[in-house]
């Protein structure tokens, strides 16, 4: 692998690095000033859309793209919502972002806003961030001070002013209409798609829902170019015509049994094997791993065959794996039974389905409740049908929930039981000796601590 | 309607309403405005949700779908003076974190989302709190408690802290 110089995380460990002023001696502010003054939104849209930046929020669709799809010529209000609900599981790199670099963040608000010509943003940001919520409040205050935010900013005559919305520790709120739900004062229920938020969005007006670290990225692409950002990353394969590459620098963040947990930032395309042993110091105790989960538990696993798997959008797909999503990097070492690993999945999407649509609300509990019961000894080798059922019938995918949440907690028990089989089914035969082989319907137990 | 508030104190309806230009009508108050009673209450009674309900112009039952919605804020009684979320998702279970709740709520004599008797602490299981490069990890109030033993978090616990912003 090159060298590779941080720029999404170059402020971290800078002492204040997180003012105004450090960000200015970086550079900072300075693209926005002069893209404003010289350039029109149409400009800004054209340049991100060059630099093949996709949304690094999870689904990675293009972000120019996403921002033309905004009705043209509308009198207003446009909204910009930025989503700063990370609650994946594994994933803390925009917390790092907002923490460690406000202004990166909020210089990418200012030209994404002057981009799609909204004046108001709103930055839903999760409860559990209490730091991040007074770095990024302390960030938007400065800017206010220097001009940078309010009205007719730096005499460009585009006025944007930015807000925090915080939320109230729902894992919902991450998927785009559930955010906006959420932000309108309401209970976080997806909404069906289309009319998709572009066209009417919050407080039913045209509205983009872009991540934080996009915003980083709209800020570096700006500052150092779109050719820059092309040369780093996987480019697009001409084989596939629909394939629009996976450039730029991405933050990667790794975490479970690894030496050195941490957020690193590599260009995409690196490898887990790649991550794990040369940003992680390997897998912990000098031990092997068992499983790794490529993008957040919703992506599903990798076996430790995989790992050589290149982390671009299109790479964990290759091996089973639901996408890239927001790269979050889990180790599961060789100790841990694949059970638990999915009993814990289970149990965390059964308590985040919002309960909206039945397949979701349903296939996530009773998939508990059957993990429950295996672990309670009292499995049998026709519950690794029924999950495996579950798992292929609740989602977006198969076409049975108005969200993804559904294709996210159906991946792991997919990839779990095709990947791992062998695992489980001797799991069953040596806890349940006498009753693995039973097919006839069983009493659930009650779920243990995913409700209260 | 209602004559008289009986929770909310002209402080806290100021709060909310200096919020309101904000947005471009009121009912995107109701998290910003149950945040507000909670941060001083630490829960928010039904007599609460009618008063934030009668503020924004909206039914009592618009407030109280989206409350019930997030079990997030409590309702029949305060939280602890300390609140601790304990993370249970895969990257802390896997270095501790169930094992961590276990013993805190052992060592405190309660049950996951209880309150101890003289009211000072709520433990609480929670889903990724977003900080795995420190797990297992605990969020007590504002202060994010990293890479925790169970011995070290029950001792941190003890320690007298600012109140959630």
């Amino acid at each position: 692998m090159q060298p590779f110089k941080p720029v999404l995380l170059e402020a971290v460990g800078v002492p204040d690095g997180h003012t105004l002023a450090s960000y200015r001696s970086r550079g900072g502010y300075a693209p926005a000033e002069k893209l404003l003054a010289e350039k029109q939104p149409v400009d800004v849209v054209e340049m991100v859309k060059a630099s093949g930046l996709r949304g690094r929020g999870g689904a990675g669709f293009s972000t120019g793209l996403k921002w033309t799809f905004l009705p043209k010529d509308h009198p207003g209000p446009i909204y910009l919502c930025i989503n700063a609900d990370e609650s994946e599981p594994g994933t803390f790199n925009n917390r790092i972002l907002m923490e460690d670099d406000p202004h990166q963040v909020i210089e990418g608000i200012i030209l994404s806003a002057y981009a799609t010509r909204a004046s108001t943003a709103y930055i839903y940001l999760r409860y559990e961030y209490p730091r991040s919520w007074h770095r990024l409040q302390a960030a938007i205050d400065e800017a206010y001070a220097s001009g940078l935010l309010g009205k007719n900013i730096k005499g460009s005559g585009f006025s944007l002013d930015i807000y925090l919305h915080r939320g109230a520790a729902a894992y919902i709120c991450g998927e785009e209409t559930g955010l906006i739900e959420s932000l309108e004062g309401k209970r976080a229920w997806p909404r069906i798609k289309p009319p998709f938020p572009a066209i009417e969005g919050l407080f039913r007006k045209p509205t983009v829902v872009n991540n934080i670290e996009t915003m980083a990225c709209v800020a570096q692409i700006a500052r150092r170019g779109v050719e820059w950002f092309k040369s780093i990353g996987v480019p697009a394969d001409p084989a596939n015509p629909r394939d629009p590459g996976s450039y730029g620098p991405k933050l990667y963040c790794l975490s479970g049994h690894v030496e050195r947990p941490g957020c690193y930032e590599a260009p995409l395309g690196i490898t887990a094997r790649q991550l794990i042993d040369q940003f992680g110091g390997g897998v912990w105790k000098g031990r092997k791993a068992k499983a790794v989960i490529p993008g957040g538990i919703s992506m599903g696993l990798m076996t430790e065959s995989e790992l050589d798997t290149p982390l671009d959008f299109a790479g964990p797909g290759k091996v089973g794996c639901l996408g890239l999503g927001t790269a979050a990097v889990v180790v599961i070492d060789e100790t841990v039974s694949i059970v638990d690993f999915l009993h814990n999945s289970c149990r965390f999407f059964a308590h985040e389905s919002c309960g909206q649509c039945t397949p979701c609300r349903e296939g996530t509990s009773w998939s508990l409740r059957m993990l429950e019961r295996i672990k309670a000894g009292k499995g049998r080798l026709k519950d690794l049908e029924l999950l495996a059922e579950i798992g292929n019938t609740m989602g977006m995918m198969p076409g049975s929930t108005i969200c993804g949440l559904a294709d996210g907690a159906a991946w792991p028990i997919k990839n779990a039981i095709k990947k791992f089989r062998g695992e489980f089914e001797d799991y069953i035969k040596r806890t349940n000796p006498h009753g693995w082989m039973v097919t006839d319907p069983v009493p659930a137990l009650q779920i243990v601590g995913a409700h209260h | 309607m209602i004559a008289q508030r009986k929770i909310l104190t002209d402080e806290m309806v100021a709060k909310i309403e200096a919020l309101a230009p904000r947005y471009p009508n009121r009912r995107a108050l109701t998290l910003p405005a149950l945040h507000i009673v909670n941060a001083e209450l630490r829960h928010v009674p039904l007599q609460a949700v009618a008063e934030i309900a009668e503020v924004l112009g909206l039914a009592p039952a618009e407030v109280q779908d989206t409350l019930s919605f997030y079990q997030f804020f409590h309702q029949e009684k305060p939280h602890g003076r300390v609140r601790a979320f304990v993370c249970r998702s895969v990257s802390c279970a896997l270095r501790g974190g169930d094992h961590l709740l276990e013993h805190l709520c052992k060592a405190n004599g309660i049950d996951p989302y209880g309150t101890t008797a003289d009211g000072e602490l709520t433990i609480e299981p929670a889903e990724c709190l977003g900080a795995c490069d420190f797990a297992p990890c605990i969020l007590a109030n504002d202060d994010l408690l990293k890479n925790m033993t169970p011995e070290d978090a029950a001792a941190a616990l003890k320690q007298p802290r600012a109140k959630a912003t």
